[in-house]
């Protein structure tokens, strides 16, 4: 079945700033997504579509179906796609609106009107898995960013959609935290959940993903394949400015070579 | 290429004994800027006083929220001082039942009197007509006096503020946030009105935390303190800026409020329940807010 479907969606923000041009693509269900690109290629903003909070001034979006516009998604549809559907922003600020961690988390499933046990229980648990347990209580504006992040992520995760759409799921976290998050997104996705993850993280793609979408500079799709095809054509990556020429230390000697974004841990093949 | 400048380190500029960098207490306006944020910050948003175990917080927020308009109703409607008095001094022995020290409570209630009642309370001290207390000058047949009368009313309308502003804040302090939106839901306050109130205060919040940021971001990149001119000038500017920002966030915080099947009912956990307590404080409170209207007189 296809969980989204989109056909030359163009979009710009207050009808000025282009942000996506003629984008076509689709998610199927149960698939692992990747969108990658450069900043500003409109990552965000297609997530953001594909949440339908915003709606493209051209083109077409389909959701489990049935179009997905401003006026569809009213009432008993909105329910079901609330439900099945979940964003994670990439701004936690944004994200975070209760006046504590545990409101923030039981937030969404209170929406769905799920009963108050299995509220409790998913928070506990999603605390726990979190090692959030200690900031219960707290305010999220009081919290470190990486926290805010992780607080996100349990808010997202308590609402059990089937659908995650990740705007930069690891940015920010520690190795731990991003290991743990990892595991779950994969462990979800083997439970059948549908995973659409923007990230500058290259070394996570291929866990994440078994499809890829890359974004241009120009805000269009680039490019669509296999993470192990795509990751391994390094002369493409640098074009898109996905990898980009670095120089660093050896021990003893300094050599320059193409490596991705952050600096994260990688090996070297001499 | 990268700019030289940009990698070429600068010549020394710390242990110049002539000019003392940045050294010093904060300037006047940005001590009073962050000095109500963090006011506004503390007022609104702890949720340590309705945390607390005192007797308004053990008060189902339905039956708390009743029994405050009925004391806000007696107290817009009393007619003499010192029954008023009596009300006013009632707020205090609640809030001390409900873990708020008092000058805590004096403080927040205090900030907010000026707000209302100064501009009402101000010329109603010397245009009450009556017998003149202080004369400040009398030209022709015009005199500008305190007269006895103009300051008891203005004396009354500050009373009458004060109470009415003490039943607010303890409300607010001692309820949390979306347990107070939900009892308001339950009186029947429509919708939009409810989602408006809750929106306003989430983003009054993040605006805080932008202020305090910017104000950290500013000072990491001055190196000489500006004048007091300079200083509004940018806080003037400053404004325009956060005006711009503070929309785009809102639309922000309401998309993921949307996000997570927000549809502008305000739900909250626990359910409320009514205790004996809750019963026995809302006799009390029907009979006190008779016997006010009767002592304080109506007419
Ligand atoms: N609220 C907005 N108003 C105007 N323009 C915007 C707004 N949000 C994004 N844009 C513009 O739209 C384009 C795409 O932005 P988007 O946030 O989708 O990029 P992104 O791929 O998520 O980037 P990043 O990797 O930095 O997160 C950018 O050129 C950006 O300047
Ligand atoms: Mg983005």
């Amino acid at each position: 079945m296809k969980i989204f479907e989109l056909k030359d969606v163009s979009f710009a923000y207050l009808g000025r700033f282009p942000a996506l041009r003629a984008v076509s693509l689709e998610v199927r269900a149960g698939e692992k997504v990747a969108i990658l690109g450069a900043n500003g290629s409109g990552k965000s903003t297609l997530l953001r579509i594909l949440n339908g909070l915003v709606f493209p001034q051209t083109g077409e979006v389909k959701a489990f179906g049935q179009p997905l516009t401003e006026n569809g998604l009213d009432g008993a549809f909105n329910r079901f796609f609330r439900s099945k559907v979940a964003l994670l922003f990439q701004n936690p600020d944004a994200q975070l609106f209760c006046p504590t961690v545990f409101d923030e988390v039981a937030f969404g499933p209170l929406q769905l009107d799920l009963p108050p046990e299995e509220i409790h229980q998913r928070v506990e648990d999603l605390l726990k898995l979190l090692r959030l347990e200690a900031l219960r209580d707290r305010s999220p504006y009081e919290l470190s960013l990486g926290e805010k992040k992780k607080v996100a992520v349990a808010a997202v995760f308590s609402t059990n959609p089937d659908v995650l759409l990740l705007d930069e799921p690891t940015a920010s976290l520690d190795p731990r935290s991003t290991r743990t998050l990892i595991d779950l997104l994969v462990e979800a996705n083997e439970g059948g959940k549908t995973l659409v993850t923007a990230t500058h993280d290259l070394h996570l793609v291929p866990e994440i993903s078994d499809r890829v979408y890359i974004f241009s500079e120009e805000k269009r799709v680039a490019a669509e394949g296999r993470p192990e095809e795509l990751l391994a054509d390094v002369e493409q990556l640098a074009k898109w400015n996905l990898i980009h020429l670095h120089k660093h230390a050896h021990q003893d000697y300094w050599h320059a070579h193409l490596h991705e974004h952050p600096s994260k841990e990688h090996t070297h093949n001499e | 290429m990268r700019p030289a400048w940009l990698v070429t380190k600068m010549e020394d500029l710390a242990a110049c004994p002539c000019c003392t960098v940045g050294v010093g207490g904060k300037g006047f306006v940005e001590r009073t800027l962050l000095g109500i944020a963090s006011f506004f910050k503390e007022a609104i948003f702890s949720e340590e006083i309705a945390r607390a175990p005192g007797f308004l917080q053990h008060l189902d927020p339905r039956v708390k929220l009743f029994s405050f308009a009925l004391f806000l109703v007696a107290a817009s409607l009393m007619k003499k001082a010192l029954p008023l008095l009596g009300l006013y001094l009632f707020t205090l022995l609640l809030a001390s039942a409900s873990r708020i020290t008092l000058g805590f409570f004096l403080k927040r209630v205090f900030f907010f009197i000026p707000l209302f009642s100064g501009l009402i309370a101000l010329p109603a001290l010397f245009l009450v007509p009556g017998e003149p207390l202080i004369t400040f000058f009398s030209l022709g047949g015009f005199t500008l006096a305190i007269t006895k009368s103009g300051l008891s009313s203005a004396f009354f309308l500050v009373l009458r503020v004060a109470t009415s502003v003490s039943f607010a804040v303890l409300l607010v302090l001692t309820t949390r946030w979306p347990q107070l939106l939900k009892a308001l839901r339950i009186f029947k306050l429509p919708q939009v009105f409810v989602l408006i109130l809750g929106m306003t205060h989430r983003y009054l919040y993040l605006l805080i935390a932008l202020i305090e940021e910017m104000h950290l971001a500013k000072k990491s990149r001055t190196i000489q303190r500006d004048g007091l001119r300079k200083e509004q000038r940018w806080v003037a500017s400053r404004i325009g800026f956060l005006f711009g920002k503070s929309r785009r966030m809102a639309d922000e915080v309401y998309q993921a409020m949307i996000s997570r099947g927000f549809d502008g009912e305000a739900r909250v956990l626990d359910t409320f329940r009514m205790t004996r307590m809750d019963v026995l404080w809302l006799g009390l409170s029907v009979l006190l807010f008779v016997l006010a209207l009767w002592i304080g007189g109506i007419a």
